[in-house]
Protein backbone atom coordinates (compact mmCIF):
# COMPACT_ATOMS: atom_id res chain seq x y z
CA UNK A 1 0.00 0.00 0.00
CA UNK A 2 1.59 3.22 -1.21
CA UNK A 3 -1.37 5.35 -0.05
CA UNK A 4 0.43 7.51 2.98
CA UNK A 5 2.70 8.83 -0.06
CA UNK A 6 -0.41 9.65 -2.10
CA UNK A 7 -1.72 11.61 0.57
CA UNK A 8 2.05 13.34 1.31
CA UNK A 9 2.24 14.17 -2.54
CA UNK A 10 -1.34 15.47 -2.37
CA UNK A 11 -0.39 17.74 1.11
CA UNK A 12 2.48 18.95 -0.74
CA UNK A 13 0.88 19.97 -4.20
CA UNK A 14 -1.54 21.76 -1.50
CA UNK A 15 1.13 23.90 0.19
CA UNK A 16 2.73 24.97 -3.15
CA UNK A 17 -0.43 26.22 -4.20
CA UNK A 18 -1.40 27.69 -1.11
CA UNK A 19 1.83 29.24 -0.17
CA UNK A 20 1.96 30.83 -4.05
CA UNK A 21 -1.26 32.51 -2.80
CA UNK A 22 -0.02 33.54 0.32
CA UNK A 23 3.10 35.18 -2.03
CA UNK A 24 0.58 36.67 -4.61
CA UNK A 25 -1.86 37.84 -2.53
CA UNK A 26 0.14 39.52 1.06
CA UNK A 27 3.65 39.70 0.29
CA UNK A 28 3.92 41.25 -3.41
CA UNK A 29 1.72 44.03 -2.39
CA UNK A 30 3.89 44.84 0.49
CA UNK A 31 5.97 48.04 -0.83
CA UNK A 32 8.75 50.01 1.24
CA UNK A 33 9.13 53.71 0.88
CA UNK A 34 10.54 56.40 2.29
CA UNK A 35 14.32 55.67 2.23
CA UNK A 36 14.94 57.47 -1.19
CA UNK A 37 17.12 55.48 -3.30
CA UNK A 38 17.17 52.30 -1.38
CA UNK A 39 13.56 52.18 -1.58
CA UNK A 40 13.37 49.63 -4.17
CA UNK A 41 16.65 47.63 -2.42
CA UNK A 42 15.31 47.30 0.91
CA UNK A 43 11.50 46.53 -1.12
CA UNK A 44 13.45 43.42 -2.78
CA UNK A 45 15.36 42.52 0.36
CA UNK A 46 12.31 42.53 2.71
CA UNK A 47 10.36 40.49 0.11
CA UNK A 48 13.00 38.29 -0.58
CA UNK A 49 13.30 37.44 3.43
CA UNK A 50 10.12 37.00 4.03
CA UNK A 51 9.86 34.51 0.88
CA UNK A 52 13.06 32.48 2.41
CA UNK A 53 10.93 32.94 5.58
CA UNK A 54 8.30 31.38 4.47
CA UNK A 55 10.05 28.19 2.17
CA UNK A 56 11.84 27.51 5.30
CA UNK A 57 8.50 27.13 7.43
CA UNK A 58 7.38 24.78 4.28
CA UNK A 59 10.26 22.56 4.70
CA UNK A 60 9.33 23.05 8.50
CA UNK A 61 5.90 21.74 8.26
CA UNK A 62 6.81 18.97 5.22
CA UNK A 63 9.23 17.64 7.83
CA UNK A 64 6.26 17.96 10.44
CA UNK A 65 3.72 15.82 8.02
CA UNK A 66 6.67 13.14 7.23
CA UNK A 67 7.24 12.26 10.42
CA UNK A 68 3.14 12.08 11.26
CA UNK A 69 2.57 9.63 7.99
CA UNK A 70 5.53 7.81 7.98
CA UNK A 71 6.10 7.54 11.85
CA UNK A 72 4.61 3.71 12.26
CA UNK A 73 6.47 3.13 8.61
CA UNK A 74 9.85 4.11 9.46
CA UNK A 75 9.51 2.79 12.74
CA UNK A 76 8.30 -0.53 11.70
CA UNK B 1 1.16 26.35 -38.18
CA UNK B 2 1.82 23.81 -40.84
CA UNK B 3 6.10 24.28 -39.81
CA UNK B 4 5.11 24.21 -36.11
CA UNK B 5 3.36 20.51 -36.86
CA UNK B 6 6.34 19.93 -38.99
CA UNK B 7 9.05 20.77 -36.58
CA UNK B 8 7.20 18.79 -34.20
CA UNK B 9 7.36 15.28 -35.87
CA UNK B 10 10.73 16.00 -36.71
CA UNK B 11 12.51 16.73 -33.57
CA UNK B 12 10.65 14.36 -31.22
CA UNK B 13 11.44 11.72 -34.43
CA UNK B 14 15.12 12.53 -34.17
CA UNK B 15 15.46 12.41 -30.24
CA UNK B 16 13.73 8.82 -30.34
CA UNK B 17 15.84 7.61 -33.50
CA UNK B 18 19.34 8.77 -32.21
CA UNK B 19 19.04 7.42 -28.92
CA UNK B 20 17.23 4.27 -30.29
CA UNK B 21 19.86 3.54 -32.65
CA UNK B 22 23.24 5.40 -30.57
CA UNK B 23 22.53 3.43 -27.36
CA UNK B 24 23.52 -0.25 -28.57
CA UNK B 25 26.60 1.06 -30.06
CA UNK B 26 27.68 2.84 -26.85
CA UNK B 27 27.04 -0.20 -24.35
CA UNK B 28 29.09 -2.41 -26.63
CA UNK B 29 31.88 0.45 -26.70
CA UNK B 30 31.60 0.75 -22.74
CA UNK B 31 31.52 -3.31 -22.25
CA UNK B 32 34.63 -3.20 -24.40
CA UNK B 33 36.77 -0.78 -22.19
CA UNK B 34 35.67 -2.27 -19.21
CA UNK B 35 33.62 1.10 -18.33
CA UNK B 36 30.92 -1.21 -16.33
CA UNK B 37 29.54 -1.53 -12.49
CA UNK B 38 27.85 -4.16 -10.54
CA UNK B 39 23.97 -3.91 -10.36
CA UNK B 40 23.31 -4.66 -6.66
CA UNK B 41 19.95 -6.15 -7.26
CA UNK B 42 20.29 -8.79 -9.40
CA UNK B 43 22.02 -12.09 -8.05
CA UNK B 44 25.39 -12.38 -8.21
CA UNK B 45 25.67 -8.98 -9.25
CA UNK B 46 25.65 -8.51 -13.14
CA UNK B 47 27.73 -6.26 -14.72
CA UNK B 48 25.95 -3.70 -16.81
CA UNK B 49 27.40 -0.52 -18.97
CA UNK B 50 27.56 2.63 -17.44
CA UNK B 51 27.06 5.77 -18.44
CA UNK B 52 24.60 6.10 -21.04
CA UNK B 53 24.93 9.97 -20.90
CA UNK B 54 26.65 10.48 -24.32
CA UNK B 55 23.94 9.02 -26.06
CA UNK B 56 21.12 11.01 -24.14
CA UNK B 57 22.64 13.94 -25.09
CA UNK B 58 23.19 13.04 -28.45
CA UNK B 59 19.35 12.59 -28.77
CA UNK B 60 18.75 15.88 -26.73
CA UNK B 61 21.24 17.87 -29.39
CA UNK B 62 20.55 16.41 -32.79
CA UNK B 63 17.51 16.98 -31.84
CA UNK B 64 17.75 20.56 -30.65
CA UNK B 65 19.94 21.51 -33.01
CA UNK B 66 17.18 21.23 -35.72
CA UNK B 67 14.79 22.72 -33.90
CA UNK B 68 17.37 25.73 -33.52
CA UNK B 69 17.79 25.96 -37.15
CA UNK B 70 14.10 26.35 -37.91
CA UNK B 71 13.53 29.28 -35.84
CA UNK B 72 16.49 30.51 -33.74
CA UNK B 73 15.27 31.01 -31.03
CA UNK B 74 17.31 31.75 -28.01
CA UNK B 75 15.42 29.99 -25.80
CA UNK B 76 16.33 26.56 -27.47
CA UNK B 77 19.58 28.10 -27.30
CA UNK B 78 19.99 28.38 -23.73
CA UNK B 79 18.03 24.91 -23.02
CA UNK B 80 21.10 23.09 -25.38
CA UNK B 81 23.83 25.16 -23.71
CA UNK B 82 22.60 24.82 -20.29
CA UNK B 83 21.83 20.77 -20.71
CA UNK B 84 25.60 20.67 -22.19
CA UNK B 85 26.94 21.96 -19.36
CA UNK B 86 25.27 19.85 -17.38
CA UNK B 87 26.20 16.98 -18.89
CA UNK B 88 29.74 17.86 -18.31
CA UNK B 89 29.55 18.29 -14.89
CA UNK B 90 27.93 14.66 -14.99
CA UNK B 91 30.45 13.72 -16.99
CA UNK B 92 33.53 14.47 -14.66
CA UNK B 93 31.46 12.88 -12.15
CA UNK B 94 31.17 9.45 -13.78
CA UNK B 95 35.14 9.20 -14.41
CA UNK B 96 35.95 11.00 -10.97
CA UNK B 97 33.60 11.10 -8.47
CA UNK B 98 32.69 14.75 -7.27
CA UNK B 99 32.89 16.31 -3.65
CA UNK B 100 29.27 16.13 -1.78
CA UNK B 101 29.46 20.30 -3.17
CA UNK B 102 31.27 20.69 -5.82
CA UNK B 103 28.52 18.84 -8.06
CA UNK B 104 25.56 21.02 -7.09
CA UNK B 105 28.00 24.39 -7.50
CA UNK B 106 29.16 23.24 -10.96
CA UNK B 107 25.70 22.58 -12.01
CA UNK B 108 24.70 26.19 -10.88
CA UNK B 109 27.25 27.93 -13.26
CA UNK B 110 25.60 25.46 -15.83
CA UNK B 111 22.57 28.11 -15.99
CA UNK B 112 24.70 30.77 -16.89
CA UNK B 113 23.65 30.72 -20.21
CA UNK B 114 20.26 30.96 -19.15
CA UNK B 115 20.96 34.30 -17.17
CA UNK B 116 23.52 35.81 -20.13
CA UNK B 117 20.70 34.85 -22.83
CA UNK B 118 17.99 36.54 -20.43
CA UNK B 119 15.51 33.82 -21.61
CA UNK B 120 13.78 33.96 -18.27
CA UNK B 121 10.71 36.25 -17.01
CA UNK B 122 11.06 37.32 -13.38
CA UNK B 123 7.65 36.68 -12.79
CA UNK B 124 7.17 33.47 -10.79
CA UNK B 125 3.18 32.26 -12.11
CA UNK B 126 1.01 30.42 -9.70
CA UNK B 127 -2.22 28.77 -9.61
CA UNK B 128 -5.46 30.60 -8.99
CA UNK B 129 -3.89 33.57 -7.34
CA UNK B 130 -1.57 34.97 -10.34
CA UNK B 131 1.93 35.74 -10.65
CA UNK B 132 4.67 38.13 -8.84
CA UNK B 133 7.34 39.85 -9.63
CA UNK B 134 10.79 38.98 -8.26
CA UNK B 135 13.48 40.66 -10.13
CA UNK B 136 16.32 39.76 -8.03
CA UNK B 137 15.35 37.01 -6.00
CA UNK B 138 14.52 35.35 -9.80
CA UNK B 139 18.33 35.48 -10.38
CA UNK B 140 18.70 33.54 -7.51
CA UNK B 141 16.37 30.78 -8.34
CA UNK B 142 17.35 30.28 -11.97
CA UNK B 143 20.76 29.36 -10.40
CA UNK B 144 19.45 27.14 -7.58
CA UNK B 145 16.72 25.67 -10.37
CA UNK B 146 19.22 23.43 -12.43
CA UNK B 147 21.02 21.95 -9.66
CA UNK B 148 17.81 21.27 -7.70
CA UNK B 149 16.43 19.24 -10.57
CA UNK B 150 20.06 17.79 -12.07
CA UNK B 151 20.21 15.91 -8.16
CA UNK B 152 16.73 15.90 -7.70
CA UNK B 153 16.45 13.26 -11.06
CA UNK B 154 19.69 11.94 -10.14
CA UNK B 155 18.32 10.74 -6.72
CA UNK B 156 15.75 8.91 -8.09
CA UNK B 157 18.07 6.73 -10.29
CA UNK B 158 18.22 3.91 -7.58
CA UNK B 159 16.57 1.18 -9.67
CA UNK B 160 16.56 -0.13 -13.26
CA UNK B 161 14.52 2.01 -15.58
CA UNK B 162 13.32 3.73 -12.86
CA UNK B 163 15.09 7.36 -13.99
CA UNK B 164 14.26 7.31 -17.78
CA UNK B 165 11.05 6.06 -16.97
CA UNK B 166 10.05 8.68 -14.15
CA UNK B 167 11.46 11.24 -16.96
CA UNK B 168 9.10 10.29 -19.52
CA UNK B 169 6.25 10.71 -17.54
CA UNK B 170 7.26 13.86 -15.53
CA UNK B 171 8.94 15.45 -19.31
CA UNK B 172 5.54 14.56 -21.41
CA UNK B 173 3.39 15.92 -18.25
CA UNK B 174 5.58 19.06 -18.44
CA UNK B 175 5.02 19.32 -22.65
CA UNK B 176 1.11 19.02 -22.09
CA UNK B 177 1.38 21.78 -19.41
CA UNK B 178 3.23 23.86 -21.82
CA UNK B 179 0.16 24.04 -24.49
CA UNK B 180 -1.83 24.08 -21.76
CA UNK B 181 -0.51 27.37 -21.00
CA UNK B 182 -0.16 28.13 -24.58
CA UNK B 183 3.64 28.51 -24.78
CA UNK B 184 3.72 26.54 -28.08
CA UNK B 185 7.25 27.00 -28.96
CA UNK B 186 8.95 26.03 -25.41
CA UNK B 187 6.13 22.84 -25.80
CA UNK B 188 7.80 21.38 -28.65
CA UNK B 189 11.47 22.28 -27.76
CA UNK B 190 10.41 20.00 -24.63
CA UNK B 191 9.49 17.54 -26.86
CA UNK B 192 12.94 15.42 -27.06
CA UNK B 193 13.01 15.25 -23.50
CA UNK B 194 10.31 13.10 -23.13
CA UNK B 195 11.43 10.70 -26.50
CA UNK B 196 15.20 11.02 -25.29
CA UNK B 197 14.24 9.48 -22.30
CA UNK B 198 11.36 6.90 -23.64
CA UNK B 199 14.17 5.66 -26.38
CA UNK B 200 16.46 5.28 -23.54
CA UNK B 201 14.17 3.69 -21.27
CA UNK B 202 14.07 0.59 -23.98
CA UNK B 203 17.36 -0.13 -22.41
CA UNK B 204 17.70 1.01 -18.89
CA UNK B 205 14.44 -0.93 -18.17
CA UNK B 206 14.36 -4.02 -16.21
CA UNK B 207 16.53 -5.95 -16.76
CA UNK B 208 19.06 -2.80 -17.53
CA UNK B 209 21.55 -2.83 -20.43
CA UNK B 210 23.45 0.45 -19.74
CA UNK B 211 22.70 2.99 -16.58
CA UNK B 212 22.40 6.23 -17.35
CA UNK B 213 24.87 7.56 -14.48
CA UNK B 214 25.23 11.11 -13.35
CA UNK B 215 25.91 12.34 -17.21
CA UNK B 216 22.67 10.82 -17.96
CA UNK B 217 20.49 11.93 -14.88
CA UNK B 218 22.20 15.31 -14.66
CA UNK B 219 21.77 15.65 -18.60
CA UNK B 220 18.05 15.05 -18.11
CA UNK B 221 17.22 16.99 -14.65
CA UNK B 222 18.98 20.34 -16.18
CA UNK B 223 17.30 19.66 -19.27
CA UNK B 224 13.98 19.59 -17.22
CA UNK B 225 15.08 22.90 -15.11
CA UNK B 226 16.27 24.68 -18.33
CA UNK B 227 12.54 24.21 -19.90
CA UNK B 228 11.08 24.83 -16.77
CA UNK B 229 12.19 28.52 -16.25
CA UNK B 230 12.47 29.49 -19.96
CA UNK B 231 8.73 28.58 -20.68
CA UNK B 232 7.86 29.73 -17.26
CA UNK B 233 6.27 26.86 -16.13
CA UNK B 234 8.42 26.61 -12.60
CA UNK B 235 5.77 25.72 -10.62
CA UNK B 236 3.88 22.83 -12.78
CA UNK B 237 7.48 21.44 -13.12
CA UNK B 238 8.06 21.06 -9.85
CA UNK B 239 4.54 19.53 -9.02
CA UNK B 240 5.45 16.82 -11.79
CA UNK B 241 9.05 16.06 -10.10
CA UNK B 242 7.02 15.44 -6.67
CA UNK B 243 7.63 12.03 -6.35
CA UNK B 244 11.47 12.49 -6.99
CA UNK B 245 11.32 15.70 -4.71
CA UNK B 246 9.97 14.19 -2.00
CA UNK B 247 12.75 10.76 -2.24
CA UNK B 248 15.35 13.94 -2.20
CA UNK B 249 13.25 15.46 1.15
CA UNK B 250 13.15 12.29 2.83
CA UNK B 251 16.87 11.61 1.94
CA UNK B 252 18.19 15.03 3.18
CA UNK B 253 16.43 15.21 6.43
CA UNK B 254 17.28 12.24 7.63
CA UNK B 255 20.70 12.43 6.58
CA UNK B 256 20.44 16.24 7.40
CA UNK B 257 23.75 17.22 4.72
CA UNK B 258 24.92 17.24 0.92
CA UNK B 259 26.45 13.64 0.45
CA UNK B 260 26.56 10.40 -2.44
CA UNK B 261 24.34 7.42 -1.81
CA UNK B 262 27.80 6.06 -2.33
CA UNK B 263 29.10 7.48 1.06
CA UNK B 264 26.01 6.12 3.17
CA UNK B 265 27.16 3.58 6.11
CA UNK B 266 24.01 1.88 5.78
CA UNK B 267 21.40 0.67 2.55
CA UNK B 268 17.99 2.21 3.51
CA UNK B 269 16.95 -0.85 1.73
CA UNK B 270 18.31 -4.79 1.90
CA UNK B 271 17.69 -8.26 0.01
CA UNK B 272 15.21 -11.16 1.03
CA UNK B 273 16.68 -14.91 0.43
CA UNK B 274 14.53 -14.63 -2.70
CA UNK B 275 16.54 -11.10 -4.07
CA UNK B 276 13.27 -8.96 -3.04
CA UNK B 277 13.85 -5.55 -1.92
CA UNK B 278 13.16 -4.77 2.04
CA UNK B 279 13.44 -1.66 4.38
CA UNK B 280 16.07 -2.13 6.63
CA UNK B 281 15.73 -2.57 10.51
CA UNK B 282 18.75 -0.26 11.11
CA UNK B 283 17.45 2.83 12.39
CA UNK B 284 20.70 4.89 10.82
CA UNK B 285 19.65 4.42 7.09
CA UNK B 286 18.40 7.15 5.47
CA UNK B 287 14.37 7.22 4.51
CA UNK B 288 14.20 7.10 0.58
CA UNK B 289 10.84 6.42 -1.42
CA UNK B 290 12.13 3.26 -2.19
CA UNK B 291 12.55 2.15 1.71
CA UNK B 292 8.84 3.48 2.03
CA UNK B 293 7.45 1.29 -1.02
CA UNK B 294 8.98 -1.75 0.53
CA UNK B 295 7.98 -1.00 4.29
CA UNK B 296 4.61 -2.82 4.09
CA UNK B 297 6.07 -6.21 2.49
CA UNK B 298 8.82 -6.94 0.29
CA UNK B 299 8.79 -6.27 -3.15
CA UNK B 300 10.96 -7.15 -6.38
CA UNK B 301 12.64 -4.57 -8.39
CA UNK B 302 10.30 -4.33 -11.13
CA UNK B 303 7.39 -3.93 -8.76
CA UNK B 304 8.97 -1.21 -6.82
CA UNK B 305 9.85 0.90 -10.17
CA UNK B 306 6.07 0.09 -11.20
CA UNK B 307 4.59 1.89 -7.60
CA UNK B 308 7.02 4.66 -8.17
CA UNK B 309 5.61 5.21 -12.09
CA UNK B 310 2.28 5.67 -10.93
CA UNK B 311 3.07 7.87 -8.48
CA UNK B 312 4.54 9.74 -11.44
CA UNK B 313 1.91 9.29 -13.14
CA UNK B 314 -0.70 10.77 -9.97
CA UNK B 315 1.83 13.98 -9.66
CA UNK B 316 1.38 14.44 -13.77
CA UNK B 317 -2.12 14.46 -13.79
CA UNK B 318 -1.24 16.88 -10.66
CA UNK B 319 0.50 18.82 -12.83
CA UNK B 320 -1.61 19.00 -15.35
CA UNK B 321 -4.52 20.66 -13.32
CA UNK B 322 -2.09 22.82 -12.19
CA UNK B 323 -1.63 24.59 -15.95
CA UNK B 324 -5.28 24.17 -16.21
CA UNK B 325 -6.10 26.11 -12.58
CA UNK B 326 -2.96 29.01 -14.09
CA UNK B 327 -6.04 30.82 -16.14
CA UNK B 328 -8.62 30.74 -13.40
CA UNK B 329 -8.11 33.49 -10.65
CA UNK B 330 -10.01 33.85 -7.46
Amino acid sequence: MSAPIYVYVSIMWIMIVAGGGLLVTIISPIHIHGFGKFDEFLDSGVKAAIAVTLVVLWIFIMSKAKNWIFHKRIRN
Amino acid sequence: MLDKTIATILVSAIAFVVVYALTPALIKTLEKRKLVVKDYNKVGGTMVARPGGPSILAGILASEIVLYAFYSSTDVLAIILTTFFAFLVGLADDRRVLGGWFKPLALAASAIPIILLGTYDPHLAFPLFGHVRIPELYVALVIFMIPITGNTVNSIDVLNGVASGFMTIASFALTISLFIVHHYDIAIASLPLGFVSLAFYKYHKFPSKIFPGDSGALTLGAMYGAIAIVGHVEIIAAVALLPAVINSFLFLSSVKRIIEHRQLKSNPVEHTEDFKLKATADKDAPVTLVRLIVANRPMTEKEVGFTIFKLALFSAALAIITAFMMDVHI
